[in-house]
């Protein structure tokens, strides 16, 4: 399933690439302007979750796409965890035909139209364009074009549903439903496996569907990629928590030979400071989790939800960003980051950062919070902080935050919301002694298959990494879907 | 799946209903829970398992009306179906054989602690049952638990049945008259943390059931987070059960009261529509 690059050559030589190529000289092409995509005004998104993001019209995508050199040596594929074929689909939206482009988006891709929204392709495929590395130039809007294609393909009613191989009979178990085990479940269904998805939760998506707020994916999306699967025959089964529904013993039993367990980081951290189990202090999952995926803001729903005049949220990463900008929507007066470092070494994407700015959110950097205090209720009310500076970078190559004595203050609060970071889910690993885990609690695989010290087992995702990406959970999916399916030919050649 | 096999009423406003789940009946282990949701809309909330049986498929669940949620789940009938049902999650009970225990059940506590009680009895313990409630029509389960029970105290705060009195005031009269190796205590908050108190004064070592709020139930959210010994513990994944005496009670009550006005609204809100 690997793209190789004679597979790119040959496709990049046919009679359609080279005369698409011949419309413009390189040097016209190169003298075009990036195109910006529009966003619903500040303003106004803040009183609702509309996604913010507006996309692309047609003559927008085609105009973009024509700036796309379609190099001999695609660079930006190597930027890309699941290889996508980037200037075959650009070609193909530069020669107007979005519903082939997007059929080759999921040559290799389970869920373009949320990798489109979510992924940080100034890390990856755009920050490996030509134009970055060789030009210094804008690199091309390939995320927006991505976007652009799979909201064009779903818009036309004529989604395609990809190729799958006969059905070879043989039953594999993938355990949690997030980004890793969906494009996993894609490429095994694509290969002929019957593949069934357990989920824990009622709702299939993992963080997709708890974590990413409704403003930057909309759940109705991420619902139609899902059930694109389940056309190529995925079964999925929620409510179901392998190890405690039913163990991976009980599931051998009932005929299931391969396993791949991408039960994600869910486990949050807290700080361990004075006062933080007090009342209004929450893990950013819960909040998210309950706004996302119980959606609390509605008054329909039984799920409650206390909003908060003075919200802060403490951390820098994407996962605070969709927490403070959620705040900001329930109706905060104040949704403060606050963030220990400076807004350089923040991990969150530029993106959502100056989407936030633009919300009003106010960011306290270099600032930690030290306590907690709670009113007669228990309730939290008050924060004390103190300032940091910045000394020597520290192992990560940050430089670490040191503490300014005598720079305490308090804040007023009546939520706060931490987002510090996420632990592997232990779940599976506690229920599975003979699976080798790191100290860390993550599980040990083979770096290439992704195998486990469990033959049958591989593992993918945040539970082999810790808190990473959406896509990098993806491109671990496919990996793993490659080395399976090797195996289990092996295993049958034998 | 999920279908309602049998409804009861224990009284008024106390529910045991029979589910069909054969997977989690087949997995179950005395102390786990589920956590339910009913209808598009409705919420996640955690119920321990009363009882299950593997032959028939089906797990026990008995639940108390006090909101929006446990009425709705109440207010289905035999044929229906929990929209959603997963489990069993939380550690299982610790059982040995220890000598003797003192089993303590608070209200609708004494759905969670049958399974327990049985268990205890079946490793040989020797168990001393005391159940307490209001009044007379709270004292639920009290065949099943005599069943699995070398002896049972009824206490009731109004004396309309059994002994006069809090549980506390059974479990001191055991404590003095014999030596009791362990007590188990499930219930409302308040009367778990009063009863750890007096197992502390007679140093019997003590395991409290935690009923916190909860959304996933799988350890990704923190909502049922408590302090334990001075750490912060996950209750649906390091619990439920915990050393009553290092259990920070206090700070348990107030958490348990974060949206209790939200909730109090809501159930008002729910009453009023069905009225209608």
């Amino acid at each position: 399933m690997a793209v190789t690059k004679e597979f790119l050559k040959e496709e990049r030589e046919q009679a359609w690439r080279v005369d698409i190529r011949k419309l413009l000289k390189n040097k016209e092409r190169t003298a075009l302007t990036r195109v910006h995509m529009g966003e619903v005004d500040a303003k106004k998104r803040i009183l609702s979750n509309v996604e913010v993001n507006t996309g692309l019209t047609e003559e927008e995508a085609m105009a973009e796409a024509r700036r796309c050199l379609d190099c001999p040596d695609p660079t930006c594929i190597s930027g890309c965890p699941v290889e996508i074929n980037i200037p075959k689909f650009i070609k193909r939206i530069e020669q107007g035909d979005v519903l082939q482009a997007a059929q080759v988006l999921k040559e290799t891709s389970t869920l373009p139209a949320v990798c489109g929204r979510v992924c940080p392709q100034e890390k990856q495929c755009e920050a490996q364009c030509f134009y970055q590395l060789k030009m210094k130039k804008e690199p091309v809007a390939i995320g927006h074009l991505e976007r652009f294609a799979a909201d064009y393909e779903r818009e036309s009613g004529q989604i395609s549903v990809p190729e799958v191989a006969a059905a070879n009979g043989v039953k594999i178990a993938v355990i949690g439903s997030g980004p890793a085990g969906l494009a996993f479940a894609g490429d095994m269904a694509k290969a002929g496996y019957d593949v069934t998805i357990f989920e824990a939760l009622h709702e299939i998506g993992g963080v997709l569907k708890y974590g990413i707020p409704e403003f930057r994916l909309p759940n109705s999306i991420v619902d139609v990629e899902i059930n694109n699967l389940e056309k190529m025959g995925v079964k999925f089964e929620n409510n179901f928590i392998v190890g405690r529904t039913a163990t991976m013993e009980d599931l051998k039993e009932e005929g299931f030979e391969g396993f791949f367990t991408a039960s994600g980081a869910g486990l949050p951290r807290f700080m361990n400071i004075p006062g933080e189990n007090y009342i209004g202090i929450l893990s950013s999952n819960e909040y998210l989790t309950r706004v996302n995926l119980m959606d609390a803001a509605n008054p329909k729903t039984d799920t409650p939800i206390v909003s908060g005049k003075n919200v802060a949220v403490i951390g820098g990463g994407n996962t605070a960003m969709d927490s403070v900008r959620t705040a900001k929507r329930l109706g905060a007066e104040r949704a403060m980051i606050v963030y220990r470092r400076s807004m350089e070494e923040m991990p969150a994407r530029v993106e959502e950062v100056k989407h936030a700015l633009e919300e009003g959110i106010e960011f306290l950097n270099l600032t930690n919070p030290t306590e907690y205090f709670a009113d007669e209720t228990g309730r939290v009310s008050k924060m004390r902080v103190q300032k940091m500076e910045l000394g020597e970078p520290d192992a990560s190559g940050r430089r670490r935050p040191v503490v300014l004595e005598g720079s305490e203050y308090d804040i007023d609060v009546d939520t706060v919301v931490v987002s510090v970071g996420v632990s592997p889910n232990p779940l599976i690993p506690s229920s599975l002694p003979q699976l080798e885990t790191t100290k860390w609690g993550t599980i040990v695989v083979d770096e290439e298959k992704l195998q486990t010290s469990i033959p049958e087992m591989f593992a993918g995702g945040d539970i082999v990494r810790g808190g990473a990406t959406v896509i990098l959970a993806m491109g671990d999916g496919r990996n793993a879907a490659a080395a399976m399916h090797k195996y289990l030919q092996d295993k049958q050649n034998v | 799946m999920n279908r309602i096999i049998e409804k009861e009423f224990f009284s008024e406003n106390v529910v045991r209903l029979e589910i069909d789940a054969p997977r989690i009946a087949k997995a179950r282990r005395a102390g786990h829970f589920v956590i339910v949701k009913i209808g598009d809309t409705g919420e996640r909330i955690p119920l321990t398992i009363a009882a299950a049986n593997p032959e028939r498929g089906t797990i026990t669940l008995v639940i108390q009306r006090v909101g929006v949620s446990s009425r709705r789940i109440t207010e289905l009938e035999v044929g229906d179906e929990l929209t959603d049902l997963v489990g069993p999650l939380g550690e299982a009970t610790h059982i040995e054989n220890v000598g003797t225990v003192l089993a303590c059940g608070g209200g609708v506590g004494v759905a969670p602690l049958l399974p327990i009680v049985e268990a205890l009895k079946k490793a040989g313990n020797r168990v001393v049952t005391i159940l307490a409630a209001r009044t007379k029509d709270l004292i639920i389960l009290e065949e099943q638990i005599a069943k699995y029970s070398d002896e049972v105290i009824v206490m009731t705060d109004d004396g309309s049945y059994g002994e006069k009195g809090l549980v506390t005031d059974g479990m001191k009269m055991v404590m003095e008259r014999e030596k009791v190796d362990q007590s188990v205590v499930i219930g409302p908050a308040i009367m778990m943390k009063f009863a750890s108190l007096t197992t502390k004064e007679y140093n019997v070592p003590t395991v409290a059931s935690l009923n916190t709020i909860m959304v996933d139930g799988t350890g990704m959210c923190g909502a049922c987070r408590i302090t334990v010994g001075g750490k912060t513990k996950f209750v649906c994944v390091d619990g439920p059960e915990f050393d009553a005496h290092q259990v920070d009670f206090d700070e348990m009550l107030l958490r348990l009261n974060g949206y209790k006005e939200i909730e109090k609204n809501a159930e008002q809100d729910y009453l009023n529509n069905k009225d209608k």
